[in-house]
């Protein structure tokens, strides 16, 4: 089972993917309560209704943390936590990543094609 | 409640197993725990064993061992399963449904080459926001880490006197993997894997295997070994609460202060501690959340020795821990319950034995503490 098969096999959260393949990123949110989550799913994990809404994010956020591998003569893999500004706090990678990259670090949100099928959010330095 | 008394307690001394096959560890180890009690195979009417068992669920090992049992649980939650068996073996001989309750855990993941636990990809709704980052499992430990060194200005020398302490009582421990007594400068001077974390803020990779024997007070009084009493016990799972994640609190700040009420003890009265060490700062955010220290304290609660038996004020891990001494199947939960056995036993090494020890804790984190993980707390009374 590849990763697009999984994202099929979870179709709750197919939106997101379709969106991401459009290099869109999208984020769940609650027509009930009014509450953003991730990983998006059909019903809301707050008040429970099955009234979701994916909403165009604005793509910003800021590392809530991460981890730092480096290998000599290969860019920097950086495994983090990003806080969007929509209020969720999802996994990704930090690509092209500075040395002093760390947590609190502004970011915005890029697309990589994943291999095995998924066009996924990574997210970049935005210090400026 | 009546109670419920771990009787048999073994750990198997391989950390290689080459030739014997996991459910033979399972076996080995069941019967080793047996003998230990003075029970023997015919007594046994539970059987508790998680992921690590071959087959599904509990039946594949009863069928190996050849038993016919009233009650049976195969509860996983990775690493710390083997705490929550304790527990709910404990329910069980309670309520009346078996007096002899078996559980194991085996594994032999060296001898089958494999480096370090990898995360399967299973078709949960998850996966797919996890999988395709492919984060190691010491890059989530190490994300732990960083945002509680963010947070709370916790310094990776106060990390390394985790291992240090761990390394004090390993040397003691001749079945132990690394019994080489290390310094912070040792620790901060590895190579970071994953920064913030250095190899040697990690466990080992080993096979091995453990199991006990857990029963009625009527069968407890009728054996030759010390009473070490369930007195209370806690469970509880942690994840991403829908993105509001918070990496530096565990879910052992909801299981440890359960076990601490149903024991009717405080943190203070423990004299011994096993707490489950996948890393060194595993054992740093649940000595927190479990009461030890405030939360953000740990760093300084650790430090300058503070957890090695015979020095400082919470003996943790005396047999090496999963940083020194073993971590059978990638999961450390089993062995942490039999060193706590053997420090009420009193049948710790000399060298690292605690005096009197009448309250011990153990403590296990399975799963990912960085995702989704269990907790599970049991505290236990020498009679
Ligand atoms: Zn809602």
């Amino acid at each position: 089972m590849d990763l697009s098969d999984l994202a099929q096999v979870n179709f709750d959260a197919l939106p997101y993917w379709e969106a991401a393949a459009k290099g869109d990123l999208v984020v769940a949110r609650c027509t009930s309560c009014n509450e953003a989550h991730h990983y998006p799913r059909a019903v809301c994990p707050f008040c429970r209704a099955e009234t979701i809404a994916f909403e165009p994010a604005s793509g910003t956020g800021e590392i809530y943390s991460l981890a730092v591998t480096r290998i000599p003569d290969k860019p920097l893999r950086v495994v983090a936590y990003v806080t969007l500004a929509e209020g969720p706090t999802m996994m990704t990678r930090i690509i092209d990543a500075p040395e002093d990259v760390a947590i609190g670090d502004p970011v915005r949100v890029d697309f990589e094609p994943h291999p095995e099928g998924l066009t996924v959010p990574v997210f970049r330095l935005d210090r400026n | 409640m009546s109670a419920a008394y771990i009787m048999g307690a073994y750990e198997h001394p391989t950390r290689k197993a080459e030739g014997i096959s996991v459910a033979q560890l399972h076996m080995q180890s069941a019967a080793g725990a047996l003998a230990d009690a003075g029970l023997t195979f015919d007594d046994v009417d539970g059987y508790f064993c998680a992921g690590d068992a071959p087959g599904l669920g509990p039946m594949s090992m009863l069928e190996y061992m050849n038993l016919d049992v009233h009650h049976f649980d195969s509860t996983d939650t990775g690493g710390s399963a083997y705490l929550v068996h304790v527990a709910h073996a404990a329910q069980a001989i309670a309520s009346g449904k078996c007096s002899v309750a078996l559980i194991t855990l085996a594994g032999r993941p060296r001898a089958a080459g494999m480096k370090s636990a990898k995360m399967p990809l299973a078709p949960t709704p998850d996966t797919p926001f996890e999988a395709p980052y492919a984060p190691s499992v010491v890059e989530m430990y190490g994300m732990v880490a960083a945002r509680h060194m963010y947070e709370f200005g916790t310094t990776s020398e106060q990390l390394a006197w985790i291992k240090v302490a761990a390394s004090h009582h390993a040397q003691h421990n001749e079945h132990a993997m690394l019994r080489k007594v290390v310094t912070v400068e040792d620790v901060v001077n590895s190579p970071l894997v994953a920064a913030p974390l250095h190899r040697l803020d990690c466990c080992v990779v080993s096979d091995g295997g453990g199991a006990l024997v857990m029963t009625s007070e009527s069968v407890a009084r009728s054996l030759a070994r010390p009473l070490v009493k369930l007195r209370g016990a806690g469970e509880a799972v942690g994840h991403l609460n829908a993105g509001r994640v918070d990496l530096t609190t565990s879910a052992a700040s909801v299981s440890g202060p359960r076990a601490f009420a149903e024991a009717g003890i405080t943190p203070g009265d423990i004299k011994y501690a096993s707490i489950y060490d996948s890393f060194t700062i595993t054992v740093l955010v649940a000595l927190e959340d479990l009461g030890f220290c405030e939360k953000g304290k740990g760093g300084a609660f650790v430090a300058d020795g503070n957890l090695i038996a015979g020095e400082g004020k919470l003996p943790f891990n005396t047999d090496g821990g999963g940083l020194c001494n073993n971590h059978p199947a990638n999961r450390g939960g089993m062995t942490k319950v039999i060193e706590a056995v053997r420090q009420l036993r009193g049948e710790a090494h000399s060298a690292v034995q605690v005096p009197n020890c009448d309250l011990a804790l153990a403590h296990g984190t399975g799963g990912s503490l960085a995702t989704r993980h269990g907790s599970a707390t049991v505290i236990l009374e020498r009679l």
